[in-house]
């Protein structure tokens, strides 16, 4: 009973955030500075055809209330206008740079949220120790580290001077590699990329997992445990890592779009050609409607994202829905 | 001991300790007084916020006296140029004797090798090497620390009056204000600031202030959190409610009560910002947002990288503005760690 009106109140949430960020994005098209038919006819990989159609499809001239709901109607069947990249349209464009940042920033997401909680557990679990001490220190220097940077010193060390993987891309150029030694390509280019976010984010999510369970760790129940006569391990497996690890699943839920931003200096260092690397483009183009067609796109896969992983968490942690 | 600040507990005691004719004024003043020692007590035996206090105010002292650790013509790729600067070259420390009168040839356009006393470089020239249009990096990193820490500390203002007001105002007034305010708070949260930033600076033009605008806008919203969970808190606190019954206005109850008791959770997460600040006006330098006019070290790794240094292994150009991001963001996250540690009771038995 309790939770499906929480069902409901997280689609409404989840629709809720997406009118707002429909509108504020139809707030900034129009603070752009210029006429928007301007803007459009300035491109000129678009032939006349192509702004006319544009227009009308638009409605550029009419008022803003004509403006708007030509708007809404184009955004609700993912119209999001033409790029200025040889005149494609934004969505094509997008979908088209989609497969290597949803490999890249998932398999790091995956590969720091494990390793982070592990270093956690550790850290938390033995504080104070050396161990603790070491770990919690690389901790906070990896925290500290842009992500950028730290992709472009692994660059010069480990493509530049050692020469092991490739300096960049998503796989060797002009190869007909098939199969598994395809894969192996992929793989070779996708490992750097791939370490410096996972380092980076690792950090963060080691950080936060001790300090949740160093929170648990102070609570009645584990004392209880304890004095029941349960081993250390235990005590920290069946009782204290599942409560903390709830807290934690949230904040690399939230996250997720920061991860998304660190993928976009990393990617431009790597010349990975995913979402980063066009965003790079459209920033150097002055692309606006391929900008303005990221932030949408981004923002409704985050939403979708975050409102299939609450409904998850209200599952593993009852408490949730009765909040 | 950070409720010493301003909970009226504390008053009461003060008053019967205080001689009977103290203006409310001096009353707390001496309060506060009293509160900042106990607090500066603590602190300082927090070893970690005692290292990130000491680095941060080297950074500032750096910022402060650029011109006179480092030569400001060097900034200038003109200048550069005029003098014949050597591109590219790693720090002069490194160079051989042979490297350097290759060099003093080179820049003197006389190739005898036995002229290597005629403008030879000297050991400490080029402490961190060269870019790739001949400007001293030391030079260029010594003064764009001050532009990072302006940027990074103009921003976290923003953000935290951003942040503050609308935390407040979601948190005092409640009901439908609240409603709608923390559905706009949660959208902001998730949004990718990211690609917001470059929509913005698409719209605003490349300048400091937009970039400080920028950082502002897209992270208000987790001060924001903050500060309406802990408004809700003290507003249900007993004083709220007895200085309502006596008719004070909301204006009153949210600058006598309400903001010294949220100050010092916003002291720590201002401080936490300000490495997020630095850390987001890098990446947006480094993507190409960056003031145009002016060089911080995001903006110095953007030259890095579109000059190729990475591929060529200049690791002088990449490796020195780079540590000064890690050094001056750890510096603030530590210090602001400490601070959290100290204001938050919950985490402070450890």
């Amino acid at each position: 009973m309790g939770s499906r009106r929480y069902l409901l109140r997280k689609v409404a949430q989840a629709f809720l955030s997406l009118f707002i960020v429909v509108i504020l994005n139809f707030v900034l098209m129009q603070l752009a500075p210029g006429d928007p038919i301007q803007r459009f006819v300035r491109n000129d990989k678009l032939t006349q055809a192509d702004q006319e159609r544009l227009r009308e499809e638009f409605g550029l001239d009419k008022s803003v209330p004509g403006q708007f709901v030509a708007y809404m109607q184009n955004t609700a069947q993912g119209n999001f206008g033409l790029s200025f990249i040889s005149g494609q349209p934004v969505r094509d464009v997008i979908l088209a740079h989609l497969w290597p940042t949803v490999l890249l920033v998932g398999l790091a997401t995956l590969l720091s949220t494990i390793l982070g909680v592990g270093i956690g557990i550790i850290t938390a679990w033995r504080r104070g120790s050396k161990t603790d001490m070491t770990l919690s220190g690389m901790s906070m220097a990896f925290y500290s580290m842009p992500d950028f940077w730290l992709g472009m010193m692994l660059l010069i060390v480990f493509a530049s001077w050692l020469r092991w993987f490739p300096v960049g891309g998503y796989m060797s150029p002009d190869s007909d590699l098939t199969g598994f030694q395809h894969i192996l390509d992929v793989a070779r280019h996708l490992f750097l990329p791939c370490l410096t976010l996972t380092l980076g984010y690792l950090a963060e999510y080691a950080l936060i997992m001790r300090s949740s369970l160093m929170d648990v760790m102070g609570e009645d129940f584990i004392t209880v445990s304890r004095a029941k006569g349960l081993k250390d391990k235990q005590v920290r497996n069946r009782h204290a890592v599942p409560n903390a690890l709830l807290p934690t699943v949230t904040i690399v839920i939230l996250y997720f779009g920061y991860v998304l931003a660190g993928a976009i200096g990393v990617e431009y260092v790597f010349s990975y050609p995913g979402l980063g690397s066009l965003t790079a483009q459209a920033i150097n183009t002055q692309d606006f409607p391929l900008q303005q067609g990221l932030l949408l796109m981004f923002a409704i896969i985050i939403i979708i994202a975050v409102f299939f992983t609450n409904i998850l968490y209200s599952y593993l942690d009852p408490r949730v829905r009765e909040a | 001991m950070s409720d010493d600040i301003a909970t009226p507990s504390t008053a009461a005691v003060d008053l019967v300790t205080e001689p009977a004719l103290d203006s409310p004024r001096k009353i707390l003043r001496t309060r506060r007084k009293r509160a900042l020692a106990a607090f500066w007590r603590q602190y300082k035996s927090n070893r970690m916020g005692l290292v990130g206090l000491g680095v941060v105010i080297a950074w500032v002292l750096i910022a402060i006296f650029a011109p006179l650790l480092a030569n400001k013509d060097q900034l200038s790729e003109s200048y550069a140029a005029d003098q014949n600067q050597p591109q590219m070259m790693e720090p002069s420390w490194l160079l051989s004797d042979a490297d350097k009168a290759e060099l003093a040839s080179q820049q003197s356009g006389i190739s005898e090798p036995n002229r290597t006393d005629f403008e030879a470089i000297t050991t400490w020239q080029y402490p961190m090497g060269t870019d790739d249009t001949g400007r001293s990096v030391w030079s260029l990193v010594i003064f764009g620390a001050r532009i990072s820490l302006l940027i990074g500390l103009m921003a976290t203002f923003m953000t935290i009056v951003i942040g503050a007001t609308v935390g407040i105002a979601a948190g005092y007034f409640g009901g439908s204000t609240d409603a709608i305010l923390s559905r706009i708070i949660e959208t902001f949260l998730i949004l990718p600031w990211i690609m917001l930033a470059v929509v913005l600076a698409s719209i605003m033009g490349r300048s400091l202030f937009s970039i400080m605008f920028i950082i502002a806008i897209t992270g208000w919203a987790s001060t924001s959190q903050l500060v309406r969970a802990q408004s809700l808190s003290v507003k249900a606190r007993p004083y709220v409610e007895r200085a309502r019954a006596l008719g004070a206005s909301d204006w009153h109850i949210i600058t006598r009560h309400l903001l010294p008791n949220l100050f010092p959770i916003i002291f720590a997460n201002t401080i936490l910002i300000v490495a997020v600040s630095v850390a987001a006006e890098a990446l947006l330098a480094f993507i190409g947002l960056g003031d145009p006019n002016s060089v911080s070290w995001g903006s110095i790794l953007d030259g890095a990288q579109s000059s190729g240094a990475t591929l060529l292994g200049a690791w002088w150009y990449v490796l020195t503005p780079g540590v000064c991001l890690t050094t001056l963001i750890l510096g603030f996250s530590m210090c602001g760690f400490a601070i959290e540690e100290i204001v938050n009771p919950r985490l402070r038995k450890r």
